[in-house]
């Protein structure tokens, strides 16, 4: 028999087949299938945590059979602190975008359903393979769905979109792949556990971190590779942005965790400064640009990418608060504490499930607004909250955890990461801050010309407020932004041990 | 050793060969007169006697390597399985070509008579172990693909292509004749196995060695020429484009397979001592081979001539295998080369299977909104594009893989960063369809005509991209065991 983590995997997949069976011509019966898969695969993804055991970093629910022999491929799947929270994600706003999509996809309904449960099962392989070729595997292949949910269901400008979006993250893994090849040829296997292990030279450390970093940077994404998730996000259904903010950046933050810091330590101190300074352009620069977009969903893109920018920052800003010492302790460097370093880790891990729920309304709430009046535009809109006030409610709460205001749970994340950085160097805690100012102009004004105010078009007067089933998504949504910022301590100590041990592991020099 | 030995023994390593053969004269003699209402019964005669052929090259896989007709014809398990997957993939060619033919008013014997000689001349190329029997297979296949490019005479362009691969062929043959001439004067023997004794020489003085590298020079533009490497791929675009679809979709498959026994039997057999000489020249003509396929197959708006481009970079790819020069390297090469035909067979059948009389289907454009129209068969198509792009879990990304873990391992790491970066390249030109399959609205009606076993056999070969992607671990085990 299949073990649980299997099933989460392949169960959707299974799952996307018999919807794909069951048709575009039953599209009811599509829906409500796809949704009690989800519902079930959500349910069953709980027993990760439950049955999590939080005070080892090793991995658990681990599963291994051989794959592809002939290079000792194993098929070899297992979570730690790091990846379960980023699972159950996937599971979770899997369910959110399936009954968000219910009537609002009418265009070959079964198709929709089916691609979105395919690629839930993929991104749960990415997120709990242990083999570097099975992890690749599922990498690209959750790239199919994402194209054709952009290429099929998106806007007027979907195909270059789409294939920007194939293209951009094509060429950044394979690079991928190059150095996982390069790694089994010099040690020999291609478990990402053994590659930890591995001991590399500087120079071979140095081009491995910058294959990780196009990979990776690609999909967070980082200044200047970020110009494709503007276009992808305008252009994908309301479904298709959700997915690809929530989850599909994560997958970019998890490799950094995963990949970069564990395999090639010394070369991520060595560029570290060189990430920090990315990460703060992104955090700052792009902020600006997002004060001065038009369109809604382009806004909430490049307020992503800002967002985003404080996981590199935490990530990386452990390499300014420790080192290894020559006795093999960890000592710190100007008066930074381990406790600043883990700060910065799970800081990164909180801001990506947090932005996971944050930009996840985000786009629902532009997604509300769009079906209704087929316009992104922020000058459609104005006084909405006149003829939509339960909406409002929920757009303004969302609004708020985007900028950052406590309570919220992005507010949890953000802080913590400007605490860390604050012990790395105060001039990064200060820029990094600044998105608390800029955050908050873009996130509010938008709201303000958006929501309140007169109306200007009469159109926007008889709107109807949101229905049952928008409510129940977005309430939901709410309920998880406000218990991820009044109590995210259930995620944090799940994650700690990994994130204690991973610690060791950037700072132990492999030279 | 040298008597000749004519004992029926000796005979049954040749059966494959010699049953073709024989079937070719009784089905060639049959048809003649064979009424119009019966040109059926021809069709059905190649399958079963290319079906045969397989069984009897099956059941010869796990013999002893026999050297028979004074050394100048080989049994070993790559021939074997070579000739089985050549046969299993002429019968799927002849599923689809059944269509195409009957559609185009093409049907007539002679087209099934020319396939059965050409693969005949395929069987004694990827047997032959002697200078003398590889050319003549060379010359069997090369002379029955001519007269089958040109079989649709009225067809404009299909006289042209036939042409202009005869005076490109003619003159790759020539090259490659000089260069065989090269290499028995001064080795003084037909045979690869004396000429592997006398390359292999650790005496070989500085003379010899100058002149077999100057014959090697033309060997390798000869076996360049047949696998359509950059720079001597000018005839592919156009005989791809020129040739009634079902040649081309047969050209591009099956002889290929051929083309890379023979470069293993001269090069790695035969020469396999001078590899270091013959791998740089490799090392170019890949290289080339992968940029300018990946290239200018974006600029192309015929399918056709689109996959001409992308066979060229699929071949590129093949030759890397060759240049690590490690027997894993050529296994590789083996695998990359039969996951290439089981994922041609499928592309060009797609375009085959829209076919119908006055629709050639060949321009991409024409494949506008089939997702609407038919979303089975482009779903088949969407997983054979981007297995050809190298995207997992299909199979075309294991065997870029396979080929890129044995250059990485041979120590050609930018060599592998080129090769990836063109992959990216070509696969801009492999969405360019799923684009116009799925992204596009259809323009005008598209309906499917083709016969229940066409549909059939061209999705299972379809799945079997998939299927053999997830399970690719037999396959690469097999390709290995060959050499």
């Amino acid at each position: 028999m299949m073990e649980l983590l299997s099933l989460l995997i392949w169960l959707p997949i299974l799952g996307g087949v018999l919807v794909i069976l069951i048709g575009n011509d039953r599209s009811d019966t599509a829906r409500w299938v796809s949704v009690a898969i989800s519902v079930l695969i959500f349910v069953m993804s709980l027993s990760l945590y439950t049955g999590f055991d939080s005070t080892t970093h090793l991995m658990q629910f681990v599963e291994k059979t051989s794959w592809i022999s002939q290079f000792d491929i194993n098929y070899h799947i297992g979570v730690d602190g790091i990846s379960m929270p980023l699972i159950i994600l996937t599971t979770f706003s899997t369910v959110l975008v399936l009954i968000a999509g219910w009537e609002v996809i009418q265009k070959r309904t079964a198709h929709y359903m089916a691609a979105f449960l395919m690629m839930e099962g993929l991104i749960i392989g990415v997120f709990s393979s242990l083999d570097a070729i099975l992890f690749y595997a599922f990498w690209e292949a959750s790239l199919i769905p994402m194209l054709l949910i952009i290429g099929i269901w998106g806007g007027d400008n979907r195909v270059y979109a789409a294939i920007k979006f194939f293209l951009y993250t094509f060429l950044g893994s394979v690079m991928l792949l190059v150095s996982l090849i390069y790694m089994y040829t010099k040690g020999g296997s291609f478990s990402i556990l053994d590659m930890h292990n591995l001991s590399l030279t500087a120079a071979e450390q140095a081009w491995i971190f910058w294959a990780f970093f196009v990979a990776f940077a690609v999909k967070v994404p980082m200044f200047p590779v970020h110009t494709w998730l503007p276009d992808a996000h305008v252009q994908a259904p309301t479904g298709g942005s959700v997915i690809l903010a929530a989850i599909m950046l994560k997958m970019g933050g998890y490799g950094f965790f995963r990949f970069s810091l564990p395999i090639t330590p010394d070369a991520s101190l060595q560029f570290a400064d060189v990430v920090i300074a990315l990460s703060l352009i992104a955090i700052v620069y792009i902020g600006f640009v997002a004060l001065v977009q038009r369109d809604m969903k382009k806004l909430i893109a490049y307020s992503s990418i800002s967002h985003m920018g404080f996981v590199t920052l935490g990530v990386f800003a452990l390499f300014f608060i420790l080192k290894m010492g020559a006795d093999g302790n960890i000592v710190s460097i100007n008066s930074g504490s381990v406790e600043g370093a883990l700060l910065g880790l799970e800081g990164a891990m909180v801001q990506m499930i947090s932005h996971g729920f944050i930009s996840a309304a985000m786009f629902l709430v532009v997604g509300v607004l769009y079906d209704r009046l087929h316009s992104r535009e922020i000058s459609t809109y104005g006084g909405v909250i006149n003829s939509m006030p339960k909406f409002t409610g929920f757009a303004v709460l969302f609004a708020m955890a985007n900028a950052g205001l406590p309570g919220t749970s992005g507010f949890v994340g953000e802080f913590m990461v400007i605490l860390a950085a604050l012990q790395a160097n105060i001039w990064y805690a200060v820029l990094a801050a600044t998105t608390l100012i800029v955050g908050a102009a873009y996130t509010l004004w938008m709201v303000k010309r958006v929501f309140w105010g007169p109306i200007t078009n009469p159109a926007v007067e008889n709107l109807n407020d949101i229905n049952g089933r928008e409510f129940f998504v977005l309430a939901i949504l709410a309920l998880a932004v406000l218990i991820m910022g009044l109590y995210p301590q259930p995620v944090i100590e799940a994650m700690h041990s990994s994130i204690e041990h991973l610690l060791n592991q950037a700072l132990t020099s492999k030279l | 050793m040298n008597t000749f030995q004519f004992d029926t023994a000796s005979l049954l390593v040749a059966l494959p060969e010699i049953f073709l053969l024989s079937s070719i004269v009784v089905i060639l003699l049959l048809d003649i007169f064979l009424t119009k209402g019966f040109k059926q019964v021809t069709y059905y005669l190649t399958q079963a006697s290319l079906l045969m052929t397989g069984i009897l090259s099956y059941s010869l896989i796990g013999q002893p390597e026999t050297l028979i007709f004074k050394n100048s014809f080989v049994l070993d398990d790559m021939a074997s399985v070579f000739k089985v997957f050549m046969m299993g993939a002429a019968m799927v060619a002849m599923v689809y070509s059944r269509h195409y033919l009957t559609q185009h008013s093409l049907f007539r014997g002679e087209y099934f008579i020319l396939v059965l000689l050409s693969i005949l001349g395929m069987m004694v190329m990827v047997s032959g172990y002697s200078l003398l029997t590889l050319y003549l297979g060379l010359e069997i296949l090369s002379l029955s693909l001519y007269t089958l490019i040109a079989i649709a005479r009225k067809r404009s362009g299909a006289i042209e292509a036939a042409l202009k691969y005869f005076v490109l062929g003619a003159i790759a043959s020539g090259l490659l004749l000089y260069g065989m001439s090269m290499i028995y004067g001064i080795s003084g023997s037909l045979n690869i196995i004396d000429i592997a004794a006398f390359a292999s020489d650790a005496n070989l003085g500085s003379r010899e060695t100058l002149i077999i590298n100057f014959g090697l020079v033309f060997l390798v533009i000869g076996i360049a020429f047949k696998l359509g490497a950059v720079p001597f791929h000018m005839w592919v675009p156009d005989v791809y484009q020129g040739s009634p679809t079902s040649v081309t979709m047969f050209i591009s498959t099956v002889p290929k397979i051929a083309a890379v026994a023979m470069l293993v039997r001269l090069l790695v057999d035969g020469l396999g001592s001078m590899h270091a000489y013959w791998a740089d020249l490799f090392m170019i003509l890949a290289l080339l081979s992968i940029a300018l396929g990946s290239v200018v197959a974006l600029m192309q708006t015929n399918i056709k001539r689109m996959f001409a481009y992308s066979t060229i970079s699929h071949v590129g790819f093949v030759m890397l295998g060759f240049v690590t020069g490690v027997v894993t390297g050529y296994g590789a090469a083996t695998f990359y080369i039969l996951v290439y035909v089981l994922m041609s067979l499928a592309a060009f059948g797609v375009i085959i299977l829209l076919n119908k009389k006055g629709f050639e289907a060949d321009q991409i454009s024409d494949y506008k909104g089939l997702s609407k129209h038919s979303p089975w068969f482009a779903l088949m198509m969407l997983m054979v594009m981007l297995s050809m792009a190298g995207v997992p879990p299909f199979i075309g990304f294991y065997s870029k893989f396979f080929i890129l873990q044995q250059v990485i391992s041979a120590g050609f790491v930018t060599v592998a960063i080129i090769a990836v970066v063109f992959a990216v390249i070509s696969a801009y030109y492999y969405l360019q369809i799923i684009k116009s399959m799925y992204f596009n609205e259809p323009e005008g009606e598209i309906s499917i005509v083709a016969p229940m076993d066409m549909k059939l056999i061209l999705s299972i070969n379809a799945i079997l991209i998939l299927v053999v992607g997830i399970f690719p671990d037999f396959w690469m085990k097999l390709a290995l065991s060959l050499f």
